[in-house]
């Protein structure tokens, strides 16, 4: 709908300040998960698995190389939304 | 006495249209725990076998497989029931629990006729869910969805009447892909199942069924070819890779794509990679985590699908673009899709942890590295587009000052029952595990697994954030984006009327040569072309040219 700001039903989530406060609170989560790689044993199929926050790194830089790959395979695949119903080309 | 369960789903439906108001509630409540009382009284076996023709049907056969795949239809048979009461069209209500009998029938079907008939019933049946849109746009996509599964359905018969000509015989047991035979009915499957460029009628058609048949969709064909392959196909070492693409190339499209129960199509086709690839590893781990997984699979992606159609019913739009806030308004429905969310993502203690990592180690322990690491990025990537896209840009992101009423009670049930049952599966595993057609010796909860998951996605999510609070992660756009429908929808269109106002402009050009021509051959007694015309290669060729006419004009 509109872009602007809507002021009716304030929550906790609308002040940029809270959100920051989350986003904080992921990062810290991240690095003690990334820590935990020194708790335990590793018990591994494949040789890769032992380097140290494999999961960690693999999930984090997998997921910026999806997004960026995607973001640029719209120069190539996106189309407007009525592409397919434009008089006269589909039927 | 016997009862097919899935005889007893259709004779329950047709009496729907006539019921009214509570009554029809309560009657197509009961359908679906009555045929599944009727499933697991019947001891394991073969039951209704007969002869016709002189062909052996066993239209009923319990076994494990069969059993838990039927049980999953029928507990999404419950599901979609429940989720369509709200519903004032008698013509969803009795279609679904007809297109649900077709997929439990399938299971339970000992041989290849009774299969083929249940593998066409479903494609007829559930594209009156399409259809039931009741627009413009809504028939021709139905139309798009029926050519595909007719032409699934003619493979499948060509492929059963190779196999059984060569011997193979009518039981539906392993069929393998070396003989033309089993080719041919793999393919059908692979229609159904949506490999790669035979996948586009999904993903290009799901998302404009009802509200409810997107859900209903979403349960039943794709998982009934799962259980095909399953039965059929175990071991065969080429569904690996199809597998392997099946589950990475979806996740692309997924990251773009606007329309929100598209981007659920693209995740279905990420699952069933998974599945697929599951079964090309076969042995007791792969078939029995493509059961495990199809079973959670139909929990978790019904309830994402119903939370995306609640979100349409009171907004009136699916479109990322469009959303946002919607916790604000509908907080029940976002804690519910979020759950679906965490089960599709694997989180511990929720389904997908529990029957993906079987999947997991089946490939692991045959020490496909790089099967593996692709699989581990498909993962990854489930978590960014239905993990994350689809709760953060509808209830969450910009508030876009949609105002609305919570989804109705019915759906609420309807998403509660699926989200239970994928909570249960993630805290109790065994239970599902007990059910899985061959004994194993595993346990999802090994220290190990539970921290790598969760290093995986949180590490996942930290990359969505990074990404969203730098402004690399592009934006919701209204769009469509290329994909293999595009040959259907553009190219073979065009490439009709190109070759027809071609044809007819040649035809003008060359008139005044034709009549040349006919004053110069008018003396010989007659032209040749007549001669070597029987009647009957002429009816052949013009059925063949309406049929084609029919095809394309229908596309």
């Amino acid at each position: 709908m509109k872009d602007d700001p809507v002021n009716d039903d304030r929550r906790w989530l609308d002040e940029p300040r809270n959100v920051d406060r989350v986003v904080r609170g992921l990062y810290v989560l991240c690095a003690l998960v990334f820590l935990a790689d020194l708790l335990y044993t590793k018990d591994p199929h494949f040789g890769i698995e032992n380097t140290f926050g494999f999961y960690a790194l693999y999930g984090f830089l997998g997921s910026v190389t999806l997004v960026l790959v995607a973001k640029e395979l719209r120069r190539v695949l996106m189309r407007p939304e009525d592409y397919y119903e434009r008089s006269g080309d589909d039927d | 006495m016997t009862i097919n369960p899935a005889l007893l789903l259709i004779a329950g439906a047709l009496p729907i249209p006539l019921l009214r108001g509570r009554l029809r509630a309560v009657w197509m409540m009961l359908l679906a725990p009555a045929a599944l009382a009727a499933l697991w009284t019947l001891p394991e076996g073969v039951h209704g076998s007969f002869e016709i023709l002189g062909l052996q049907l066993e239209t009923l056969r319990v076994d494990a497989l069969a059993r838990i795949f039927a049980t999953a239809f029928l507990a999404a048979a419950l599901i979609s029931m429940v989720y369509a009461l709200h519903l004032r069209d008698a013509l969803q209500q009795t279609v679904i629990p007809i297109y649900a009998s077709s997929a439990v029938g399938g299971a339970l079907a000992g041989d290849l006729i009774t299969l083929f008939v249940f593998w066409e019933l479903a494609g007829l049946s559930s594209v009156f869910l399409i259809w039931a849109q009741r627009t413009e746009r809504a028939y021709r996509a139905g139309m798009r969805y029926l050519v595909a599964q007719v032409a699934s359905g003619l493979l499948m018969l060509g492929g059963i009447v190779l196999h059984v000509n060569a011997g193979g015989g009518l039981e539906f047991g392993f069929i393998g892909a070396s003989s033309a035979g089993g080719l041919l009915i793999l393919l059908a499957v692979g229609i159904k199942c949506a490999f790669p460029i035979l996948h586009a009628w999904l993903t290009d058609t799901y998302p404009e069924a009802t509200i409810v048949g997107t859900v209903a969709l979403s349960a039943f064909t794709t998982k009934f070819a799962v259980y095909v392959l399953a039965r059929g196909f175990p071991g065969t070492g080429e569904l690996v890779w199809v597998g392997v693409v099946m589950a990475c190339f979806p996740i692309f499209y997924a990251v773009i794509e606007n329309d929100l129960r598209r981007v659920l199509a693209y995740s279905m086709i990420n699952q069933l990679g998974f599945m697929v690839a599951a079964v090309g590893v076969g042995g007791t781990l792969g078939v029995n985590g493509a059961a495990a997984h199809a079973f959670a699979d139909i929990l978790f992606k019904g309830l994402l699908f119903m939370s995306m159609g609640a979100v349409l019913l009171r907004t009136g739009t699916a479109k990322g673009s469009e959303l946002g806030g919607l916790y604000k308004s509908m907080p029940q429905t976002m804690v519910l899709c979020v759950i679906g969310a965490a089960s599709i993502s694997a989180f511990p203690l929720f389904s997908g942890f529990a029957t993906k990592s079987i999947i997991m180690e089946a490939v692991a322990e045959e020490h496909r590295t790089i099967v593996w690491l692709l699989l581990l990025f498909a993962s990854a990537g489930v978590f960014h587009h239905a993990g994350i896209k689809i709760p953060f840009f509808s209830f969450f992101a910009h508030d876009r000052g949609h105002r609305v009423a919570e989804a109705p009670l019915n759906m609420r049930v309807a998403m509660g029952l699926a989200a239970a049952g994928s909570i249960l599966i993630g805290v109790a595993p065994n239970l599902l595990y007990g059910l899985l057609p061959y004994e194993m010796d595993y346990s999802a909860y090994t220290t190990s697994h539970v921290i790598n998951q969760v290093q995986l996605l949180l590490l996942a999510s930290m990359a969505f954030t990074v990404l969203m609070r730098t402004g690399l992660y592009p934006p919701e756009l209204p769009s469509v984006n290329l994909d293999a429908d595009v040959i259907y929808r553009r190219l073979l269109p065009r490439l009709w009327r190109t070759s027809v106002t071609g044809l007819t402009r040649l035809r003008d050009a060359t008139a005044p040569l034709h009549a040349r021509a006919g004053r110069l051959t008018s003396s010989s007694t007659r032209p040749l072309q007549t001669a070597s015309w029987t009647t009957d290669v002429m009816v052949l060729w013009v059925a063949l040219l309406l049929a084609l006419f029919l095809l394309i004009s229908l596309l």
